[in-house]
């Protein structure tokens, strides 16, 4: 297959800008952040590209590069997409020039760093979504919890230092497992093909006929390391930390798109690799899917602070989604990864938005607040947009993959039982609680505080990086076929390889 | 004593350092500002005999009334300790100021280590492992109490002797039982003689002692007492220097004396006893670490855990836990010459800025220093896509090989253990403040050093395949 190069440097753009800037003297701040922006935005021009060139009626993997890596232990640099990681690429090199943008004045210390970090994430991000051999997704995974260390430690909030640490922890814990499983896989493939391999695509002949005990183990040290990123309930503990503590622009990335990264691994790689275990596991975590989407939207509803009130959201939202994807049907892995995609713009919306006030008046506290509706009407109409757009009011987009989500779940006969659907609609009625109680105690009732008499409207800055996200939200709302045509084979084919396994050896599974 | 032209060539790399030893005696005696010029020679000779080791490392043959073995694997070692021994020289230039232990034999000392060390790797007979082991130790006793004023460089220096002499006591106990049981020293006859061995009690004691010996000079647990001590007592130079030279050498050692062992399979018998003290040491290693606050403390301890993941490669006992030893030992040995570089560079007078509280918002007045600290510091900890990563990956996966998935699960977990304490060291760098004026000194040889180990650790990081190939040839 001839190599394509152009995923390549979509993933390596970003990071080279990163370089470049580190050679830029500190005090030039201007040209630096300029420096940073134009890196991420040359990558979202290559992403746009390769979208216009993919072809969504070809389930296989596309814009393929591949050679030998490292001789020794037979790995490659493989690169590659199909529908659903397309999506998330967007999705990151949409979100990444926002945020840039949107940190344009409230990061103010160290600000070659931190634009050097942000790109260097972004790497680490598509690097993940694009990797096919284990191996390098798993370097992918790794590297990129180190600029987000320094995100959420350097410019974060007085509690950083836990938060920052807790994030390492957790997710270090989750990925070794991970790490051994995946030798382990390298190890099983080489004892039946006599090559130790980590290749993707030669895994899912391999790895699928393995025997059923050793499979649930495998798949679980994976979704171990998925779970504690997306977070499922109950690996869910650190993120309320991080993103509390994270600036702005790092909770918009974090809620963006690092939490996908779980969700799309679950999707990508336990899915097809460990059908027999998917299909018996798949009631469980779809029974703690339900829990978190229950829970994170109770907790949601108590908190003082607006950005926890997010945070705890995003536990809700994401449960929706891990409930689409072991419902294993059509519709709700459609739904599943066209929520990934909702949730990035919607809660992103949601946390610049309280950034937005945070960088005025320094306190997130809801009761600090309360009719600020006539003194900043741009920011009590963005305010209410993104709140109806992640409460998943029809003709937004939250609606379609809530829908869809719902309605794979009632169907899916691997769950069999309406129960599943039933509580997680309630997740539904409960997120318009919270959300909406929060607005109509920041934005209506008097201007009691002050303080707030002064507080400025959105500038015409903070309104531009609004724009974009709100035009996708209704795309995705009135006409999502967009963006679902590009999911479909991608899809269909996961769903065909859970329920057609390769028993390429039944002899040696028993 | 050589046989012809060509044994003599390839037994080079030791006869040139045994030269240089011999003019730098010279130098010493005749020259006033001996210290200057001695530390420049040694950075010269190590570096030629590193680069002549590399370059003749097809050379593989067996010489000298088959006492020693040379090419292959045995000059990647060469080229390893000579590489560590050029970084201590040039870190040592400017530290010895500071302490006024301006002392020739200091350099000399060096040598004859480094000669200890590449006897032990060579060897192909248990009396020289033992000729190189002491050459080696003693060297190291005297260079733990260089700094004769400072009392706990003296309680380093005993402390190290003693317990040292013990584990030695312990190795030729072992040789001496494994000679009286197999009627010979030579090292092949005893491998091609060690299935039928194995039922005879006495020998496999012998061999028991001979690895517990060298436990204590690995610091694997539970022989590790002294390494705190000496590591904080020594000078920081030479505590990066038994960490890495010092280490790397006792695991030549095992690896050529039980080598025919590892790729024959019938390393079994000692596979429990390797499983055990390797998880012992990385879990003590790693959870002790935690409560320490002197950094040669701390990075003492983590030499412990580390000891912990290099039994691994051992105890899974083929090629490729071997390969993975050595991968694992060179990304060690380019990261804890970094990071005790760099405490060398950052203490001052008296034992100072020796607090890991010292490090507090580096970052803001030593931008380079701190950014490369953190990068050994991740490599320490396991991250990739730096050194240390890859070595571990290697030797968890010639473990998994061996179906002994148990000890990478271990291993994995006491690696999340020290992500905690390495990270530390970085939330001191960049998200404190500090509280005082750090006086640093940076100088020119002392920075080469660190450019040096750091770039190798990415290098070796990212393109891991070309040097691993170089050691898979060799096995």
């Amino acid at each position: 297959m001839e190599n394509n190069l152009l995923l390549t440097y979509l993933i390596f753009i970003p990071l080279v800008g990163g370089l470049i800037i580190l050679f830029v003297k500190n005090n030039k701040i201007a040209l630096i952040k300029n420096l940073g922006l134009f890196f991420s935005l040359v990558a979202f021009i290559i992403s746009l590209v390769i979208y216009f060139q993919f072809d969504s009626n070809n389930s296989d993997f596309q814009f393929i590069h591949k050679f030998k890596w490292i001789e020794g232990i037979n790995v490659f640099y493989f690169v590659g997409i199909d529908g659903i990681s397309l999506l998330l690429i967007l999705l990151t090199t949409f979100i990444t020039p926002l945020t840039l943008i949107s940190s344009w004045s409230s990061i103010e210390h160290k600000v070659k760093e931190f634009t050097f970090f942000m790109l260097v994430l972004e790497t680490g991000m598509l690097g993940v979504f694009a990797s096919l051999d284990l191996f390098l997704f798993y370097i992918f995974w790794e590297a990129m919890l180190i600029p987000m260390y320094f995100i959420i430690g350097i410019w974060g909030g007085k509690e950083r230092i836990y938060a920052a640490i807790k994030f390492f922890l957790y997710t270090m814990l989750g990925s070794l497992l991970m790490l051994v499983a995946i030798i382990w896989l390298a190890v099983y493939a080489g004892k039946i093909t006599g090559g130790f391999t980590t290749d993707f695509t030669e895994l899912l002949k391999i790895a699928p006929s393995i025997a059923r005990d050793l499979q649930l183990w495998m798949f679980l040290a994976f979704a171990l390391s998925f779970a504690i990123k997306v977070p499922l309930f109950p690996f869910h503990t650190w993120l309320p930390d991080a993103h509390v503590q994270a600036p702005t622009a790092g909770s918009v990335i974090l809620a963006g798109v690092l939490l996908k990264m779980g969700t799309y691994g679950l999707l990508r790689f336990n899915l097809p690799l460990f059908p027999d275990a998917t299909l018996i596991l798949a009631p469980y975590i779809s029974v703690l899917a339900v829990i978190g989407i229950i829970y994170g939207a109770l907790v949601a509803m108590v908190q003082t602070d607006m950005k926890k009130l997010v945070a705890y959201s995003s536990v809700s939202h994401l449960g929706f989604v891990v409930l689409g994807i072991f419902a294993i049907t059509t519709e709700s892995i459609q739904g599943a990864v066209i929520q990934m995609v909702n949730h990035g713009l919607s809660t992103g919306a949601l946390f610049l938005l309280v950034g937005v006030v945070y960088e005025r008046t320094h306190t997130r506290e809801i009761a600090e607040y309360g009719g600020i509706a006539k003194v900043v009407p741009f920011f009590a109409f963005s305010l209410l947009f993104a709140s109806l757009s992640s409460i998943g009011l029809p003709g937004l987009n939250g609606f379609i993959g809530e829908f869809l989500i719902l309605l794979g779940s009632f169907k899916s006969g691997v769950l069999n039982s309406w129960w599943f659907t039933v509580f997680a609609a309630s997740g539904v009625i409960f997120a318009a609680v919270y959300l909406l109680w929060m607005y109509q105690r920041v934005v209506f009732g008097e201007l009691k505080n002050p303080k707030l008499e002064k507080l400025t409207d959105m500038n015409s800055r903070e309104i531009f990086v609004m724009i974009p996200i709100f035009i996708f939200i209704v795309w995705i709302g009135i006409y999502p076929s967009t963006f679902l045509n590009i999911t479909e084979k991608a899809t269909k084919k996961v769903i065909y390889q859970v329920n057609n396994p390769i028993n390429v050896s039944n002899n040696q599974s028993k | 004593m050589f046989n012809n032209l060509q044994e003599f060539y390839f037994f080079l790399p030791v006869i040139l350092l045994s030269a240089g030893i011999l003019i730098s005696v010279t130098i010493e005696l005749y020259s006033k500002k001996s210290v200057i010029s001695l530390s420049w020679f040694s950075v010269v000779l190590f570096f030629i005999v590193g680069i002549l080791s590399l370059a003749t490392i097809d050379s593989k043959s067996v010489i000298l009334q088959n006492m020693v073995a040379t090419g292959g694997y045995v000059n990647i070692f060469y080229a390893l300790f000579n590489f560590t021994g050029m970084i201590v020289c040039l870190l040592s230039v400017d530290y010895l100021k500071k302490y006024d232990a301006l002392f020739g034999e200091y350099y000399i000392l060096l040598q004859t280590s480094v000669l200890g060390m590449m006897l032990m790797a060579a060897a192909k007979d248990l009396f020289v492992i033992f000729l190189g082991l002491e050459l080696m130790s003693v060297s190291f006793y005297v260079l733990a109490g260089i700094n004769r004023k400072r009392g706990s460089a003296i309680e380093a220096s005993l402390k190290y002797f003693l317990l040292g002499a013990f584990a030695t006591g312990f190795i030729v106990y072992g040789i001496a039982l494994i000679y009286g049981t197999a009627e010979t020293t030579s090292l092949d006859v005893i491998a091609s003689k060690f299935i039928q061995l194995s039922n005879n009690l006495l020998f496999i004691t012998g061999v028991l002692l001979f690895l517990i010996g060298f436990s204590f000079k690995i610091a694997a647990f539970p022989f590790h007492m002294w390494v705190p001590d000496v590591y904080q007592g020594s000078p920081s130079t030479i505590s990066a220097f038994f960490s890495t030279g010092g280490k790397t050498a006792a695991f030549a050692a095992i690896i050529v004396s039980l080598f025919a062992l590892f790729t024959s399979g019938a390393s079994k018998i000692i596979t429990p006893y390797l499983s055990v003290i390797s998880v012992l040491s990385m879990f003590f290693g790693s959870i002790v670490a935690i409560s320490q606050t002197n950094i040669k403390r701390m990075l003492a301890y983590s030499s412990i855990s580390n000891a912990g993941y290099l039994l691994i490669g051992l105890a899974a006992g083929n090629s490729e836990g071997i390969a993975g030893v050595i991968f694992y030992l060179t990304a060690y040995t380019l990261m804890n010459l970094g990071a005790f570089g760099i405490v060398s560079i950052i203490e001052s007078k008296e034992e100072k800025n020796l607090d890991i509280y010292d490090y507090s918002g580096l970052s803001n007045k030593q931008p380079l220093l701190s950014a490369l600290l953190s990068l050994l510091m991740f490599s320490l900890a396991g991250i990739p896509p730096f050194a240390g990563f890859f070595g571990k990956y290697y030797i968890f996966m010639a473990a998994i090989k061996s179906d002994l998935t148990i000890l990478a699960i271990l291993g994995v977990l006491s690696s999340v253990i020290s992500v905690y304490f390495y990270l530390r060291i970085v939330v001191l760098l960049y998200f404190k403040e500090s509280q005082y004026d750090l006086n640093v000194l940076k100088t020119n040889s002392g920075m080469i050093a660190l450019y040096i180990s750091s770039l190798l650790i990415v290098i070796l990081g990212i393109f891991p395949g070309k040097f691993l190939s170089i050691i898979n040839s060799t096995l």
